[in-house]
């Protein structure tokens, strides 16, 4: 990094260019302040567990470690395809846009698939966010993940369809950064919920 | 633009690989408890950090807005080791 004029550049290979944020400001703020939620939640659980790691530890067991790991693989294969439009737009190929975001809101629609899955194994077992705390905290911390997946999925699809009329292009692609971002926040955020709450082992 | 030269594509693989480490590797009984919650926290920080600075492209953000983020997998990890290593054993 140097400063030309007072001003923070970066060499990326598009050249010298100014450092700056995908998007609007806005989105930003947007994304610390839900990052901030989460982590009171993840405390939030954390200190429920302290209080009671035998039913946590036993209810653990009962999850699907492996479909939550496919999850976790399928949401950083979507964060890859829809970093790759974003890309794609930079350097002016508006015609590989739509392929890139498409691949985004398949692999949204299998994680909402797989957590639907999931959520049905539950219930045919009887287990409800009622059963116990770590259900409860199960239930919410999914479920409010699961509602920032439909939310950016229906996001990406509204994208597709614009990037198909191209209506994006190198210099108007505000709307799909902020999207963009926005996705990857929704990839981060399962990133540390699914080993918090599938892989945690008690001592 | 080659998809496999992209540098997006390099950080994507290396996540694929580290959620397999984590998911299918150190989650299994060969490595004590401590072990496997610090390697599979510090893994998810490391994880989270490259999403920040490449697919949200942090790393050509204004650096006090890139340093903000970067720190909250550092607090998150802590803050959740601290309570692990503070809530008391099974036995």
């Amino acid at each position: 990094m140097s400063t030309i004029s007072n001003v923070e550049v970066v060499n990326t290979d598009q050249g010298v260019t100014p450092r700056r944020l995908p998007g609007v400001d806005g989105v930003w703020v947007a994304i610390g302040a839900d990052s901030v939620i989460f982590a009171i939640l993840f405390g939030s659980f954390m200190q429920a567990r302290l209080h009671n790691p035998a039913v946590f530890e036993a209810s653990r067991h009962t999850l699907n470690m492996n479909l939550g790991g496919v999850d976790t693989l399928i949401l950083l294969t979507s964060s890859w395809s829809v970093a790759l439009a974003i890309q794609a737009l930079k350097r002016g190929l508006v015609d590989r846009v739509p392929r890139y975001l498409l691949g985004g809101v398949l692999t949204g629609l299998m994680f909402m698939m797989s957590k639907s899955v999931e959520y049905f194994e539950k219930f045919a077992q009887g287990i409800r966010p009622a059963t116990n705390d770590f259900y409860m905290w199960y239930f919410t911390l999914t479920g409010i993940h699961l509602l920032h997946v439909v939310f950016g999925t229906s996001l990406l699809t509204y994208l597709w369809v614009r990037a198909r009329r191209r209506a994006y292009s190198c210099s108007r692609r505000v709307v799909p950064e902020c999207v963009a971002s926005y996705w990857h926040l929704v990839d981060l955020l399962w990133i540390v919920i699914f080993p918090l709450l599938y892989l945690q082992r008690a001592v | 633009m080659s998809v496999l030269r992209e540098r997006v594509t390099g950080v994507w693989l290396g996540l694929m690989a580290l959620t397999c480490v984590t998911t299918w590797g150190l989650s299994k009984d060969l490595f004590s408890p401590a072990v496997a919650v610090i390697g599979i926290f510090a893994i998810a920080a490391v994880k989270v950090s490259y999403v920040m600075l490449d697919f949200m492209e942090l790393r050509d953000a204004p650096i006090p807005v890139r340093v903000a983020f970067q720190a909250w997998p550092v607090i998150v990890a802590v803050m959740i080791l601290g309570f692990w290593f503070a809530t008391p054993s099974l036995a």
